[in-house]
């Protein structure tokens, strides 16, 4: 053992490393983009991890694997899961013979997501049992136990950090790679009453499925990481309590310090532990339930207490008494707590901020907005000038960093769903009105994971529209992470690339057009031109992240005689380096890339210096 | 009882390394530490802040009053985190402003020297560092972690070593930055 400062999750991936995983796959996604990562960097050297093209892929990696008796990993966020349905659907009714545990970080707020999806529901509408740590080292060691149940019970299970623990930090021990368990797979044994589904196994299966997590129900009970802390301090003998979960047992025990109510903090939502919660329940008339997302505890206690005719009152947050939706934080949780006990006068000692932020001067806004020298600003830019004037206009958008184009000054995504819709998005609205100029934004990694199939469906439906690629090179909004075009993988190793323009020309596109977005002159009167032709076009913008790949270039500066003060530049790019000093523009140079979009549009010509020279 | 501290500023600007070497410091001389940052999205230009607990704690995020010291990278982030400051916290926070672009194409408006005047009015142990000024007097760009950094264990409420932060520092930077590193960490106390 030895102590490290790890982040939530490289703690859990160090902890499935500990647990002797085999095969590792997965597709970013904020908040569980580093778990995958973490395993490649210290990977003991047998493990094999991969970025899969999209979750469901990854999911049926770790199936095949797991069904040949690995012990397997596969990761993803909260809406990925959503991808990787339908294998993990059927997968539950065929089983696992290794380890499987399956990690989806939710996002309350959401922070950075399209959803507030929780996966302890997606655990009880699929049946998967789930685990829900409430610290950065519960993480760590309770993965390994996921493994241990997952494979007893010969059951994928789900693993559900939070972004609070999947980025939060703690110093912790862990094992040394000596120390880990090893595992040696038998590989595939042919049975195909075992791995094929159909409805005659399902039949057989799912009967099992329900009997197992009864059973699993009743093992919950006994597992230690679903406790019950006794009253303690001035609370020793008060007839509330309060059920939790998650990061919000830990808000709560620092809001309450040493005086608390009764706890009861589920670390299995499901199958939920009902033997337990009968134990917690016992004595109290009244329990607050005070968790995130869904109100997961809230009705397995309500249901409990009708089973058993517990004249318990459970509240939560469908009594109102613990808000709806978004976040909760130390400050939320200890006034609900403190409302919930009635000492929500005495609450307010332990937080006595000196300063209340209202009465404060106005704090600056800031968004998220595309970095200095980013491509996509020249991509959106491009487009925008060649379709200015023109009546109709769709830019359906997608999703990655590209969706910040839908910021001001830009104000270019119009449309966004969810990863690869915005192509057969543009189909529906172009069919309703034909005479609409639609743009499909993608990008490549998004272009890869889910967005084939949908220039597939337009090209064979017969629409019109232009597709546009933003090939950085990268998977930039998760922290760059090789895809199929970038010829890298997890392991290390260098492969031939899939290129995009092959894969539409493969498609039967017969307009397939390669351009550098930094060279407005050439671009927009092309785009325009390939706008105005019929059918499926696709125009392939092929400029590297500039995160990524630092050109070496000359930086741009305002000639500050030739600058007439008109801000153009600040006005219709948006580009964080350009400010105003005086009344007339300044480029940072900390800032500038010399990426020479601003040179490009200067009515003036009053911007010079920058300019790759590669 | 944990020593809470937060640093807190614009993406880019060092908030994490500074936070970094605080908990690695920390971790020296055998304390426990927690923290909890922000990723993703807000990293692009945004409000960054990194919570931190030294010491005996469940969860890494600090409630309202509940800061012992704000680190601030930029003034009006200083100010967004102010509630978080306990009765008698103390602030460090540099003084020059990092201007959004919603405020540079006419959406919105900072006034960045109400922010420094708010906090002059408003918080007893403050001390302010011109980035601007001692980026030049060292000579170096880059050093702004340091510098506030530096300043920051001055006021005795992290509790750490400024040794400690040096030798965590020398284990994460190559050896030719190790002495302007120096330089900075003790700048505000050698003023």
């Amino acid at each position: 053992m030895h102590r490290e400062f790890l982040m939530g999750n490289e703690a859990i991936a160090l902890g499935a490393l500990a647990a002797g995983v085999n095969v590792a796959a997965g597709y970013p996604g904020t908040p569980s983009t580093e778990i995958l990562e973490t395993v490649a960097k210290r990977n003991p050297g047998d493990v094999k991890v991969e970025w899969s093209v999209n979750e469901k892929a990854g999911m049926e990696v770790a199936a095949g694997a797991a069904i040949s008796g690995a012990r397997t990993l596969v990761t993803m966020k909260q809406v990925g899961l959503n991808v990787a349905a339908d294998p993990l659907m059927s997968l539950e009714y065929i089983g696992v013979k290794g380890g499987m545990v399956v990690v989806v970080a939710d996002d309350p707020g959401p922070i950075s997501s399209q959803t507030e999806q929780d996966t302890r529901t997606f655990g009880m509408f699929s049946k998967v049992p789930v685990f829900d740590p409430s610290s950065v080292h519960e993480a760590y060691e309770m993965i390994q136990e996921a493994f241990e149940f997952s494979e007893r019970y010969g059951t994928p299970v789900f693993f559900r950090p939070t972004t609070r623990i999947d980025h939060g930090y703690e110093s912790i021990d862990v094992k040394d790679p000596g120390e880990y368990k090893k595992n040696d797979p038998e590989g595939f044994v042919k049975d195909s009453s075992r791995w094929v589904i159909f409805p005659r196994l399902s039949v057989k299966n799912h009967a099992l499925i329900e009997k197992r997590n009864q059973e699993l129900s009743l093992v919950f009970s006994g597992y230690r990481r679903n406790e019950i802390l006794a009253g303690a301090g001035n609370y020793a003998d008060c007839r509330r309590g309060i059920a939790t979960q998650g990061i919000n047992f830990s808000y709560a025990m620092d809001a309450m310090g040493a005086d608390h109510p009764k706890i009861f903090r589920v670390a299995t939502p499901f199958p939920f532990p009902e033997q337990k919660a009968l134990e917690f329940l016992e004595g109290l008339d009244e329990v607050l339930c005070v968790e995130e997302l869904d109100p997961v505890i809230e009705r397995a206690l309500t249901f409990v207490c009708g089973k058993y005719h517990l004249p318990v009152k459970i509240r939560g947050k469908m009594t109102g008494d613990v808000k709806p939706s978004g976040e909760n934080s130390v400050d939320s949780v200890r006034e609900s707590i403190a409302s919930f006990l009635g000492t929500a006068e005495s609450a307010g000692v332990a937080g006595s901020p000196e300063h209340e932020s209202d009465v404060c001067p106005k704090l600056p806004v800031r968004p998220p907005v595309l970095c200095a020298g980013c491509p996509h600003r020249a991509s959106f830019y491009a487009v925008k000038m060649a379709m200015e004037g023109v009546k109709k206009t769709l830019f359906a958008g997608d999703i990655g960093c590209y969706t910040l184009g839908n910021a001001a000054p830009l104000d270019m995504t119009d449309t966004c769903l969810c990863m690869g819709a915005g192509i057969n998005m543009a189909q529906g609205v172009v069919r309703v009105d034909p005479e609409v100029k639609a743009f499909a934004f993608v990008g490549d990694s998004t272009f890869f994971a889910s967005g084939i199939t949908g220039v597939i469906n337009a090209f064979y439906n017969q629409d019109s529209m232009t597709l546009v690629i933003l090939d950085n090179s990268t998977t930039a909004m998760t922290g760059h992470q090789p895809h199929p075009g970038t010829g890298r993988t997890l392991m290390g190793d260098v492969v031939e690339a899939v290129r995009i323009d092959e894969v539409l020309r493969g498609i039967g596109l017969t307009t397939v057009e390669t351009m550098d977005p930094l060279d407005l002159k050439t671009c927009i009167p092309e785009i325009r031109r390939i706008a105005d032709e019929p059918g499926v076009k696709a125009i392939i913008f092929k400029s590297p992240c500039i995160v990524r790949f630092k050109p070496k270039s000359g930086k741009s500066k305002v000639d500050p005689d030739k600058c007439i003060g008109c801000k153009k530049c600040i006005r219709e790019l948006g580009c964080p380096a350009l400010v105003l000093d005086g009344d007339k523009a300044f480029i940072d140079p900390s800032q500038c890339t010399g990426c020479t979009l601003c040179e490009q549009i200067c009515p003036v010509g009053a911007i010079a210096g920058g300019g790759r020279n590669e | 009882m944990s020593k809470n501290i937060i640093f807190c500023g614009v993406g880019g600007q060092g908030t994490v390394l500074a936070s970094r070497l605080t908990a690695a410091a920390a971790m020296k001389e055998k304390k426990q530490v927690m923290t909890a940052e922000t990723i993703g999205m807000a990293q692009r230009g945004g409000s960054v802040f990194s919570h931190m607990k030294i010491g005996e704690a469940n969860s890494p995020l600090i409630g309202k009053g509940e800061a012992d010291l704000i680190v601030g990278f930029e003034p009006g982030e200083t100010v967004r985190q102010l509630p978080f400051l306990k009765k008698g916290g103390a602030v460090v926070t540099n003084i020059r402003p990092v201007q959004p672009v919603s405020a540079m194409i006419g959406l919105s408006a900072y006034d960045s020297d109400a922010m420094v005047s708010y906090l002059k009015s408003h918080v007893n142990r403050l001390i302010l560092v011109d980035a601007d000024q001692a980026l030049f007097e060292i000579g170096n760009p880059k050093v702004l972690n340091m510098v506030l950094l530096g300043a920051a264990l001055e006021t005795g409420a992290v509790g750490v070593e400024p040794s400690d932060v040096e030798a965590a520092m020398r284990e994460r930077l190559p050896e030719k930055l190790w002495e302007v590193n120096t330089r900075a960490l003790h700048y505000m106390q050698n003023r």
